[in-house]
């Protein structure tokens, strides 16, 4: 019998290896700080962050499911669950919760009112466009595309821009459906 | 107890942005990719000293703001206060010639472990000859790229405690077998007055 998803990843966390969350905090503002001196226009801050994001998401997938004992969802609904529960709180520390459903069970809103990177940062006028925690998206897209889901991921509340959250708009474009990944031949 | 997050998210933020700094933003100017990443350890260490003095002094002699009689004084902090905060483990050498410069050694350096893969990674590649000195200078470059990022905490948090400075890493008189997880940080203290 398959093992029953873990609804929370309390445990997870508990049994991973933490740091204390400022050296993780500053570093990212350290980051985005830099690229911003850098590579100086806003929107290519963005997409640089959402690109780093990605990459780290196509490595941090297979920690994830090595970790947390999570097996195949069974549809959309059930992944979103598991990333708001299992994925924020096994890497973040906290969770999201899971909103906003469209009809057809394909789009929702993953709402987080507690996050670490955004811990004492306050963005100047002069970064308004910037999306902050852009990486976030990044990495939840890129875990996604490894599991065989194309994603697109939209911000809609962003807290240092004056919401009372952060919610992620999660569009499932399509499921790819798995392919055996070895050829015969090889 | 403070908040905390899993290691892997502070591990994956750095490689990726060391990374990004090196085979994207700067491909072919590393020593612009290498300034950069030194500057944002920088900005990190300055941050991270600020915060670490207030929290672990305050907290044991109940000090305004830590003063230090000497250098010596400051990098004794850095190595086992700050370091510990960081990395769990205090640095596990420290010599100096007293004329300011320092040398911290830590056998077990904690982001070098991470990378302990990248070497065999490239020894899978040695089958033909002529590459596998690249590979292992592409080794060794990638791994000193990331050693800009803690020279850069580690100047940052002294210029944090008053002392402007000049710090390197050093990985190279290692034995060749071991995995490179030992690392010495040479810091050359600027005489200002």
């Amino acid at each position: 019998m398959a093992p029953v998803a873990p609804r929370s990843g309390d445990a997870v966390f508990a049994n991973v290896e933490r740091v204390n969350a400022e050296l993780f905090t500053l570093t990212y503002g350290a980051i985005v700080r830099q690229l911003i001196t850098d590579l100086e226009e806003v929107e290519e801050v963005n997409k640089q962050l959402d690109q780093m994001g990605y990459n780290i998401g196509i490595r941090l997938i297979d920690e994830f499911l090595a970790k947390s004992n999570v097996s195949r969802c069974v549809d959309f609904k059930e992944t979103a669950e598991v990333i708001a529960k299992v994925g924020f709180k096994m890497f973040l520390g906290v969770t999201a919760s899971v909103t906003n459903w469209d009809a057809d069970g394909t789009s929702c809103s993953l709402v987080l009112e507690d996050n670490p990177l955004v811990d004492f940062v306050e963005l100047p006028d002069t970064c308004q466009g910037l999306y902050y925690c852009n990486i976030l998206s990044g990495v939840i897209r890129g875990a996604l595309e490894m599991v065989s889901m194309k994603t697109e991921i939209t911000w809609v509340r962003d807290m240092l821009r004056g919401d009372d959250a952060f919610e992620l708009r999660v569009k499932l474009l399509k499921q790819v459906p798995e392919e055996y990944p070895y050829k015969d031949d090889e | 107890m403070g908040r905390e997050v899993s290691e892997s998210c502070v591990d994956s933020v750095i490689i990726e942005m060391v990374s990004a700094y090196c085979n994207r933003f700067y491909v072919n100017k590393p020593d612009l990719a290498a300034r950069r990443i030194e500057a944002i350890g920088y900005q990190v260490g300055l941050q991270l000293s600020e915060s670490y003095t207030r929290i672990l002094l305050v907290a044991r002699y109940t000090m305004e703001r830590p003063r230090f009689s000497d250098h010596l004084e400051a990098i004794k902090f850095i190595c086992k206060d700050f370091w510990s905060e960081l990395f769990k483990k205090q640095i596990d050498n420290l010599k100096t010639n007293h004329r300011g410069t320092f040398v911290l050694q830590d056998n077990r350096f904690r982001w070098l472990t991470r990378m302990s893969s990248d070497p065999s990674t490239a020894n899978t590649d040695s089958s033909q000859d002529p590459s596998v000195a690249t590979a292992e200078n592409k080794s060794t470059q990638a791994t000193s790229m990331h050693l800009y990022f803690p020279c850069g905490i580690i100047r940052g948090a002294l210029s944090n405690l008053g002392i402007p400075c000049a710090v390197s890493a050093d990985i190279s008189n290692l034995p060749a077998c071991e995995l490179q997880l030992s690392v010495c940080f040479s810091i050359t203290c600027m005489i200002t007055r």
